[in-house]
C-alpha cells in the first residue's frame, strides 16, 4: 500500500470539493489498495454523509441514499415488498459481514474480480492500459462472452448491479462544480473497447448520492445465481427477471444477466423476444438466442454459452409459470 | 525414565487402570476460550520487548530463469524502510529452507520465488518497499505440465515411502476376467494441484539475545524445525529456540517457511526483533503444494465379483531434486483383496514450486480414484457397492501376508449403510427427483495408514498435587493440549482442572510434532509413559503394588488407606519421564485405521450445481481419546471432501506457470452453505498392536473416501461420473439431458 492522505468530509458538498478518491465501506478499495492495483493519492471518507436513507417518493419509487449498507437494503421493507428482486440479489453477493460494510453506491463501482486484474505481474489494459490483456489466452473461467474486446474480457461482478438494471436504476449524482445529474443505469456503464480502464459514465470528482428505482414492476420478480460454491463466490451466470403475463401473453419483461459481460448485461432484443408472445418453451428458447447470437467463449469460460441458454429458460418457466 | 519400543504389546498401563473417567469424555478444548475471544497468542501476535521491525518477502515473477539484478533504491529510499536484503547468501529460494539447496544462487525455478526482503517500521511500509523493488529476470521457457513431460518421468525417490510394486501380471488378469464372463474397469482419473489453505499464513517473530536465536512461529514439528532453522541461517542447534503455542491450520505446510530464516538472519542484521507474515499469494508460491495426479486404475473381476487383479499407476510431478513423492496409491495397498496387485509410481519434474505433504499425503487424492473405480466395477457387475467391498475384503494384508492389527472396514460399512438409510438409494442413476434436483447417494471406503513416532514427555506431579504435563509436541488446532491432560488425569487420577499443559517449545523434551495424523498416538503415548513413572514412586509411597493402588480425585488409595497426592509428593515434585519409540509392531502387523463414507447429494438439472445435503462418516481409528474432538477431526476431513470432490483446484497458467487462482476469493474450498449436516460415528477398538495407549490415526482418514462417496452419489443421482476431480458444475452440465 502507497501512503495517502486521508480527509474526512462532512458534506456531499465538501466530499466532491474535496479532489480524491471516496471510499465508504471500503470493501473493495482497501484490497486493491493493498495490492496496490489502486494507488490513490488521496482518500475522501465519505462514510459519515448522511447518505443511509432509504425513501419511498410521492410516485410509489424509492430514493436509496448511496450510503446505505447492502444488508440495510436487503432487508428495507419497501425493497422485500416491491423489488424482491433486489433483495435477492443483494442476499446472493459476498458474504454476511461484507454486505453490512458495503454501501449501495460503491457496489455499483466493484472492479472486476478477473484473475489478472488482481495479479499486478500480469498485463492487464483494465489496471496498466496498453500492456495486453493476460485473460484472452489464460484461465477465463469466470469471465466474460458478452460485450468483450480484444483488449478486455472482465466481468462486473455485483449481483445489485444486476438486479437494478432490470429495475431501470436511476443513478443521481453531484458534480464537483455543484451540478447534479440523473444517470440512467443503461447508460451508466461503458463497454472495454480500446478503454476497458473507463468503466462507467462518472466524471472525475462525480459522487454517487442516490439510487431512484421506478415505482415496483408489474409481474414476477426473480434472481438466480449460479456460482462454483453455495456462498462466497461470484455469479458464473445471474438472472434478474421481472415479467408479467396478462391474457395468456407476456405483457412486459426486463431481464439483466450478470456474470456475462463487462456491465449487468441487458439486451432489448431478449425482451423483443418475449413480449406479446405467450409463455413456450419455443419463445423462451428464442429469447437465448437473441442473447446469445454474439456470445463468445474464450476456452475455459465456453460452458456459459449453453448454461445461461439452461439458466435463462428455466427462469422465464418460472417468471411465467410456464412448465417444461 | 520409562522407556517402551513397540517391538511388542506394551503389557498394560496405568491410564488402563484408571477410574478418573476423564478419558473419551467429550469434555471441550481447553484452551478453547481463549481462541473464541482472540486471546490466545499465535506466534505473529507473540509481544517481544523491544523495537520490532516488520518484515515482507521480495518475489521475483518469473517461472524459470536468472537474476540479473536488482532496482531497489526507490524502496530504499520510502518512509520507514530499514532495510532492503538481496544478497545475504542465506536468503532461502526454494519452497521452504529445508528444500532443494538453491539458497544464494541466481536461479529462479519457480514462478514467485523469494529473492529476499524489506524490513521497514511498519508493515505496511515494508510492503511498499517489497512491491518497489524490481526484479531483473533473464527468462527462460519453463515446463509445466506434467503429462506433457510424461517422457522424462522418473521412477520413485529411493527414500520414497511407497516403491513400484508388480505381484502377478494385470493384462493377464484383465484378460482372464474377460474370458470368464467377468467385467473391467480401464480408466484415468486426474486431480489438480491443491493447497493447504490453512487460515494462519506462515509467520514468525525472530528475535536475538547476544548468539542465541528465540523464533516465535507456527510449526508443527519442532524436532525437524530446529535443526532446519540452524542449518538455514548457520549457526548451530542449540542456539536456537522455537515457541509454537499454537497453529491456525497447518496440514503439512508448517514445517520451516522462508518467512522463519528471513525474519531470523534481518534481526540478526539489524539488531532488533523482526516479525514476518507471508502474504496468500506467496504462500500459494512459496510453500509447497500437493502435486497433481494422474491416476490409471484397471480392476479385474470375475463374474461373482471377486476381484482378479488391481493396478494403480500413478503420474505426479516434482519440482527438480524435490525429493518427496506423493504416494498416491497408498490407501491402495492393502484396501482390497486381490491376488494380482500393480502398483507404480511416474515422477515428472516441472519448473514449479515443490510438491509435499498436504493432509493425507497419498490417501486424500488416491481414493479420489480408487474408490470411483469401485464404484463403477460394482455397477458393471451389478452388485450394491458396500456387497462387493465386502466381498473383496481381505483376511490379512493381500501385499504382505501380515495380520490387520485392527480392522474394522465390513463392520463401518455396515453400521454406516444402516445409519444412513443405504436400503432405500435406487442402484440406477436417476431415479429420484424433487423439483429441479436429482437426488443420489454414494459411499466409500476411508483408509489412512497409521504411524508411530518417536515421541518424549515430562510429567511432574508437585507438591500441591497438580500436575505438569510438558513436550514440545504441538497443538494444531485439534485439541492435543486437551487430550494430553485427559490421559494424564486418567492415569494419575486427577481432574482436568488439577493439570496443567504447556506444549510447543523447543526447550522441552522432543515430542512427536503434528503431522501424519501420529500425534495423538506417539505424544499421548509418551504422556502415558510419563505417567508410569510418577504412578511408581506413589504406589512405592502407599506400600502397594501399582495395579493394587487407585488413584482417584487426586488421592491414592491402598489398602485401607487413602491419601492425598500432594502428601505423597512431599516437599520435593516428583518428575516422570516417558519415551515411546517405533518399533518391529510396524512391520509385524499391517496398521491402518478404516471408515466408511456415506454422502447424499442434490444435482440440479438446470445448472449441474451439486449441494451435498448430508454425510455420515463411521471411523475405526482405535481409541477415542475425546469424543467431542474425535468428531471435530472428522467432520473437518469430511468437509475437505467436499472440497477435493467439488471445487478445489489451483489452476496453473501453462503460459507462465503461475497458480491463477492465489488467493481464498478463488480457490475455493467450501463455505458453511457447502457444508450440510455431518453425522459421524465410531466403531471403537484399542489397538494394542500400534501403541501403548491403543490410538490409531484419525485426521487424515476422514477425508479419505470422502470426496469418492460425495462423487459416487453424484453418479447415483444423474449419472454422470467424475474422472477428472474436482466435478465442477460445468462437467456435470456436459453429461445432463436438455432442459
Amino acid at each position: 500500500m502507497k501512503t495517502f492522505d486521508y480527509a474526512r468530509a462532512d458534506s456531499p458538498e465538501a466530499a466532491v470539493a474535496a479532489g480524491g478518491r471516496f471510499i465508504a465501506g471500503g470493501t473493495n478499495l482497501l484490497d486493491l489498495m493493498k495490492l496496490q492495483i489502486e494507488t490513490p493519492e488521496k482518500l475522501v471518507d465519505i462514510s459519515r454523509l448522511d447518505l443511509a436513507q432509504v425513501e419511498r417518493r410521492e410516485d410509489g419509487g424509492l430514493t436509496i441514499g448511496a450510503l446505505v449498507p447492502n444488508s440495510d437494503l436487503a432487508a428495507n421493507a419497501h425493497v422485500v415488498d416491491g423489488y424482491p428482486v433486489l433483495a435477492r440479489a443483494l442476499l446472493a453477493g459476498a458474504s454476511g459481514q461484507l454486505r453490512n460494510k458495503a454501501s449501495t453506491g460503491g457496489n455499483l463501482l466493484q472492479r472486476t474480480r478477473c484473475y489478472y486484474f488482481y495479479d499486478t505481474a500480469m498485463a492487464c489494459n483494465k489496471r496498466a492500459p496498453g500492456s495486453g490483456c493476460s485473460a484472452i489466452g489464460g484461465y477465463n473461467r469466470i469471465l466474460a462472452i458478452l460485450g468483450t474486446s480484444a483488449q478486455c474480457i472482465a466481468t462486473h461482478p455485483s449481483d445489485m448491479a444486476v438486479a437494478m438494471r432490470a429495475l431501470d436504476a436511476v443513478i443521481v449524482t453531484l458534480k464537483p462544480d455543484g451540478d447534479r445529474r440523473r444517470i440512467s443505469i443503461h447508460d451508466f456503464y461503458r463497454l472495454p473497447g480500446d478503454t476497458p480502464q473507463i468503466e462507467t459514465d462518472l466524471e472525475a470528482g462525480e459522487l454517487i448520492t442516490h439510487i431512484d428505482l421506478p415505482p415496483p414492476p408489474a409481474g414476477q420478480q426473480l434472481y438466480r445465481k449460479v456460482r462454483d460454491r453455495a456462498s462466497y463466490a461470484f455469479a458464473l451466470v445471474s438472472v434478474a427477471g421481472i415479467v408479467s403475463v396478462e391474457d395468456g401473453k407476456i405483457a412486459s419483461a426486463a431481464l439483466a444477466f450478470g456474470g456475462l459481460g463487462p456491465m449487468p448485461w441487458r439486451d432489448p432484443a431478449v425482451e423483443a423476444a418475449l413480449i406479446g408472445q405467450a409463455p413456450s418453451d419455443a419463445v423462451f428458447a428464442a429469447a437465448a438466442d437473441a442473447l446469445l447470437a454474439e456470445a463468445k467463449g474464450f476456452g475455459s469460460n465456453d460452458f456459459k454459452i449453453p448454461l445461461t441458454r439452461r439458466v435463462l429458460i428455466a427462469s422465464l418457466r418460472e417468471l411465467t409459470g410456464a412448465s417444461a | 525414565m520409562a522407556e517402551f519400543k513397540m517391538d511388542a504389546d506394551h503389557p498394560g498401563i496405568a491410564m488402563d487402570r484408571g477410574v478418573q473417567g476423564v478419558l473419551g469424555v467429550g469434555l471441550d478444548r481447553s484452551e478453547g476460550a481463549l481462541k473464541v475471544s482472540g486471546t490466545a497468542r499465535y506466534g505473529y501476535e507473540h509481544r517481544v520487548e523491544g523495537d520490532v521491525a516488520y518484515g515482507y518477502l521480495i518475489t521475483a515473477p518469473a517461472a524459470k530463469g536468472t537474476v540479473t539484478g536488482f532496482d531497489a533504491d526507490a524502496a530504499r529510499a520510502l518512509p520507514g524502510v530499514i532495510d532492503v536484503m538481496l544478497d545475504d547468501p542465506r536468503i532461502p529460494r526454494q519452497a521452504a529452507a529445508f528444500g532443494p539447496a538453491h539458497a544464494g544462487n541466481d536461479a529462479i525455478d519457480h514462478w514467485d520465488q523469494v529473492v529476499g526482503v524489506a524490513i521497514a517500521e511498519s508493515f505496511e511500509a515494508a510492503r511498499a518497499a517489497a512491491k518497489a523493488v524490481v526484479v531483473h529476470v533473464e527468462r527462460e521457457q519453463g515446463q509445466f505440465d506434467t503429462m506433457a513431460n510424461i517422457a522424462h518421468a522418473n521412477p520413485p525417490p529411493r527414500d520414497s515411502r511407497l516403491q513400484d510394486v508388480a505381484k502377478g501380471d494385470i493384462d493377464a488378469a484383465m484378460a482372464a476376467a474377460h474370458a470368464a464372463g467377468g467385467v473391467t474397469i480401464d480408466q484415468v482419473y486426474t486431480t489438480p494441484n491443491q493447497v493447504h489453505a490453512a487460515m494462519e499464513p506462515h509467520a514468525s517473530v525472530a528475535v536475538w539475545d547476544g548468539d542465541q536465536l528465540t523464533l516465535h512461529s507456527s510449526l508443527q514439528i519442532l524436532a525437524v524445525a530446529k535443526p532446519m532453522l540452524a542449518k538455514a541461517i548457520g549457526i548451530t542447534a542449540d542456539k536456537v529456540r522455537i515457541l509454537s503455542p499454537y497453529i491456525g491450520g497447518g496440514f503439512g505446510s508448517k514445517m520451516l517457511g522462508p518467512e522463519a530464516v528471513l525474519a531470523a538472519i534481518a534481526a540478526q542484521k539489524i539488531g532488533r526483533p523482526v516479525k514476518i507474515a507471508m502474504a496468500r499469494a506467496q504462500l500459494f508460491h512459496n510453500i509447497y503444494r500437493r502435486t497433481d495426479t494422474n491416476q490409471r486404475i484397471r480392476l479385474a473381476a470375475d463374474k461373482d465379483g471377486k476381484l482378479l487383479g488391481l493396478a494403480h499407476d500413478s503420474v505426479v510431478s516434482q519440482c527438480p531434486d524435490g525429493g518427496f513423492m506423493e504416494p498416491v496409491a497408498l490407501g491402495s495397498l492393502a484396501l482390497y483383496d486381490a491376488p494380482v496387485r500393480q502398483f507404480t509410481h511416474k515422477v515428472v519434474t516441472l519448473d514449479m514450486v515443490m510438491a509435499g505433504a498436504v493432509r493425507a499425503p497419498g490417501e486424500a487424492v488416491g481414493t479420489l480414484a480408487l474408490e470411483t473405480a469401485i464404484d463403477e466395477i460394482a455397477e458393471a457387475l451389478g452388485r450394491d457397492p458396500i456387497d462387493f467391498r465386502k466381498l473383496n475384503e481381505p483376511a490379512v494384508d493381500p501385499l504382505t501376508g501380515a495380520p490387520f492389527s485392527t480392522r474394522a472396514l465390513v463392520e463401518c460399512l455396515d453400521q454406516g449403510a444402516e445409519a444412513f438409510g443405504w436400503a432405500k438409494r435406487s442402484p440406477t442413476p436417476g431415479q429420484r427427483r424433487e423439483g429441479e434436483w436429482l437426488i443420489g447417494m454414494g459411499v466409500a471406503a476411508a483408509v489412512r495408514i497409521n504411524l508411530l513416532v518417536d515421541s518424549e514427555a515430562r510429567v511432574t506431579l508437585k507438591p500441591d498435587g497438580r500436575a505438569l504435563v510438558e513436550t514440545d509436541m504441538t497443538d494444531i488446532g485439534t485439541g492435543t493440549y486437551t487430550i494430553l491432560a485427559q490421559i494424564a488425569g486418567e492415569a494419575l487420577g486427577l481432574p482436568m482442572e488439577s493439570i496443567d499443559v504447556v506444549l510447543g517449545d523447543t526447550d522441552l523434551p522432543p515430542g512427536a510434532g503434528s503431522g501424519g495424523s501420529f500425534g495423538a498416538a506417539s505424544a499421548g503415548s509418551s504422556v502415558a509413559l510419563a505417567c508410569e513413572d510418577v504412578v511408581a514412586v506413589l504406589a512405592e509411597r502407599m506400600d502397594a503394588k501399582p495395579e493394587d493402588m487407585t488413584l482417584k480425585d487426586g488421592h491414592a488409595v491402598a489398602g485401607n488407606r487413602r491419601v492425598p497426592l500432594g502428601d505423597l509428593v512431599g516437599a520435593e515434585a516428583l518428575v516422570g519421564k516417558g519415551k515411546i519409540s517405533q518399533g518391529s509392531n510396524a512391520k509385524t502387523f499391517s496398521q491402518a485405521a478404516h471408515g466408511a463414507q456415506f454422502a447424499e447429494v442434490a444435482v440440479n438439472v438446470v445448472t449441474g450445481e451439486t449441494r451435498v445435503r448430508r454425510m455420515l462418516g463411521v471411523f475405526e481409528a482405535g481409541r477415542i481419546l475425546n469424543a467431542k474432538l474425535a468428531r471435530s477431526q472428522a467432520i473437518g476431513g469430511m468437509i475437505w471432501g467436499i472440497g477435493y470432490a467439488l471445487m478445489e483446484d489451483a489452476v496453473l497458467d501453462q503460459r507462465y506457470g503461475q497458480f491463477v487462482n492465489h488467493d481464498l476469493g478463488e480457490y475455493h474450498i467450501p463455505a458453511h452453505a457447502d457444508v450440510p449436516p455431518l453425522d459421524v460415528l465410531f466403531i471403537e477398538k484399542i489397538d494394542r498392536h500400534a501403541n501403548p495407549i491403543g490410538v490409531k490415526g484419525l485426521g487424515e482418514l476422514s477425508i479419505s473416501g470422502a470426496g469418492a462417496a460425495v462423487t459416487n452419489a453424484i453418479y447415483n443421482a444423474c449419472g454422470v461420473r467424475a474422472r477428472d476431480f474436482p466435478l465442477t458444475l460445468d462437467k456435470v452440465l456436459a453429461g445432463l439431458p436438455e432442459i
